[in-house]
């Protein structure tokens, strides 16, 4: 568990904001550039001090202003992976990994060098020099050499912001495994959803400096806030469940979301878990049940809010204790007098639904200290 | 034949040149590394002031440098008395003496190589050792200092270079004795000053030039490579 409340002023900037991240799971901060996610970053790994605040990770008291408590980076155990790798230049990729494992000080090595060679694939680059790397690569092994320092907080500050779209491809796979594999709690910073989608299980939403909203990334992506810091491309909703039946020559997943089953043209194996989006711009609002129809969901619904954005409406519709959001024009609201406790069909095209194996911290066996009390998370 | 080879005093200027120039860089270098660090890291009270004493000796007539140097370490001087009567040692008129002069000379050229090679490692590195445990000596002797090691060098190399031609400085506070203080330059001015001296100060010219063509291909030579080896 990490509690964070900090709050600082600079010249044009103002700084003031609360949050806590459950451990073991992954925290994204997620927000627009400049609203202060490096801020937290170097406040959290103590590169920057705070003029008042209270940090305490895992029941240790790391920041205080109220009673001098300071501790120095070099002490905090927060590993840091940033944007632009920050590999050493004139070591190479073994003596960069093993920079933080050979400064542990007394502290637990669960993490051991084999494991995070083979977890990131680096075994064919531990001879080169850091110049010799792709940006991926030195991605990997900035990661690498983080886990290794055996931290108590993995920090990610942007780590595939510099990278373009092919090496970010290459990268986040390793980061799921590591998220799946690790048992570290994990900071997430990041201006993309996408990433946000993929890696986390809660998001605390930034904007100038303040928490805007922060909960479980299901939560979040209904909060109007999100809508307007990252528009209509974030538009979703997210379904977590487990797979019950895939169908190998459709090529159809069947998912259990609570009482909701949705079909999802998604490879999985049945009792996996997965994630799933649903744009709200892909799905279709029906006042009958339609009988002859391509979509492979059309799921009951009620209306329980309307959200009126620029040009459309955003419809929150509730389906067994499930969000689910449509996007529609205002004259299509008019028209099918769509408003609050109205009862209606959603139509959600399996293809339109994108979906990633997430199997949620909480889930895993063996329950340790700091693992949460179950049915926090979906 | 004679007009070609070096006399054997010939020899002794620039083994002695060569002595005092590697004195010089020995005292400048660690006094030089650490004003570097201060003054491109570190932000104190009266740090403009210190940076335009650094390079005070870069645009003062060395003359007026070997004067002060003589006002402080003559053997009246405040420092000079002081280092007479502790350790006996005497700064003027000695080899030491002359090492010294250079190395004020050459000071600030060590630390302008120095300084903007360590303006060119990004304080993000040092950072990143913070959070993975590094205390800062531990920082400094394992990321800073070794990513200064291209200014070390490069600014080493000038240093000794511009050493083995210091003159004012050196005549002024060390004089111009054969074996103790007269070094290349000197034993040139010496031998332009004596009757048919000519052919002795041009053999002296052309060593000269020689050592400096060597210095700076040395510094070029090593900056190159270790571009290489970080591959900027």
């Amino acid at each position: 568990m990490l509690e964070f409340q900090a709050s600082l002023r600079r010249e044009a900037f103002k700084l003031n904001l609360e949050f806590s991240a459950p451990a073991p799971s992954v925290t994204a901060l997620f927000g627009r550039s400049g609203a202060g996610k490096s801020t937290v970053v170097a406040l959290l790994a103590g590169l920057l001090k705070p003029e008042r605040g209270r940090i305490v990770l895992e029941e240790q008291v790391l920041f205080d202003s109220a009673t001098g408590v300071n501790a120095p980076a070099e002490e905090r155990a927060i590993a840091c992976v940033f944007q632009d790798a920050r590999l050493f230049p004139h070591l190479d990729v073994r003596a960069n990994l093993r920079y933080g494992q050979h400064r542990v000080r007394g502290r637990p090595t669960p993490i051991s060098e084999a494991e995070i060679v083979e977890l990131l694939g680096l075994a064919r680059l531990l001879e080169r020099r850091v110049h010799e790397l792709s940006g991926g690569e030195k991605q990997r092994v900035s990661l690498g050499r983080a886990l290794l320092a055996q931290p108590r907080l993995l920090l990610l500050d942007e780590p595939l912001a510099s990278l373009d779209a092919a090496r970010r491809d290459e990268v986040l796979p390793y980061l799921e495994r590591l998220r799946d594999e690790i048992r570290i709690p994990i900071v997430y910073v990041s201006h993309s959803f996408d990433e946000v989608l993929r890696l986390a299980e809660h998001v605390v939403l930034l904007e100038h400096g303040e928490v805007l909203a922060s909960g479980p990334v299901a939560r979040i992506c209904l909060e109007p806030a999100l809508h307007a810091i990252a528009g209509e491309g974030v538009m979703g909703s997210v379904l977590e469940g487990s797979v019950v039946n895939y169908d190998t020559d459709e090529g159809l997943a069947t998912v259990k979301c609570g009482q909701l089953s949705l079909r999802v043209a998604v490879a999985a194996a049945p009792r996996e878990r997965l994630r799933i989006f649903v744009p709200a711009g892909d799905v279709v609002i029906a006042l009958n049940e339609v009988k002859e129809v391509s979509t492979r969901n059309v799921i009951p619904v009620e209306i329980v809010r309307l959200e009126p954005l620029e040009g459309s409406v955003l419809l929150h519709l509730e389906v067994g204790g499930r969000a689910l959001l449509a996007r529609v024009t205002h004259s299509a609201v008019r028209e099918l007098r769509l408003a609050e406790e109205v009862r209606c069909y959603a139509l959600v095209k399996a293809v339109a639904a994108q979906g990633r194996r997430f199997p949620g911290r909480g889930d895993r066996a063996p329950a340790g200290p700091g693992n949460q009390a179950p049915g926090e998370r979906t | 034949m004679s007009s070609v080879a070096l006399s054997p005093s010939e020899w002794q200027a620039f083994w002695l040149s060569l002595d005092v120039a590697a004195r010089s860089v020995l005292f400048s270098l660690p006094v030089a590394i650490v004003v570097a660090w201060l003054l491109a890291r570190r932000r104190f009270l009266g740090r403009t002031v210190v940076d335009a004493f650094v390079h005070l000796p870069l645009v003062l007539p060395p003359v007026v440098v070997g004067y002060f140097l003589l006002l402080l370490f003559g053997t009246r001087g405040p420092i000079g008395s002081w280092l007479k009567s502790t350790f006996d040692l005497q700064l003027v008129f000695t080899t030491a003496g002359a090492a010294l002069a250079t190395a004020v000379m050459s000071f600030p050229l060590v630390v302008r190589a120095i300084r903007l090679s360590i303006e060119n490692i990004d304080p993000g590195l040092e950072d990143v050792a913070r959070t993975l445990g590094a205390r800062a000596l531990d920082r400094f002797l394992t990321i800073t200092l070794p990513l200064m090691t291209p200014g070390i060098l490069v600014g080493t190399v000038v240093a000794f270079s511009a050493s083995l031609g210091e003159f004012g400085a050196v005549i002024t506070f060390a004089s111009n004795i054969p074996g103790e203080t007269q070094t290349l330059p000197l034993a040139l001015y010496t031998a332009l000053q004596t009757p048919n001296g000519d052919v002795a100060a041009a053999r002296l010219a052309v060593l000269s030039v020689g050592l400096g063509l060597a210095g700076l291909l040395a510094s070029e030579w090593i900056a190159r490579a270790l571009r290489r080896r970080f591959g900027r």
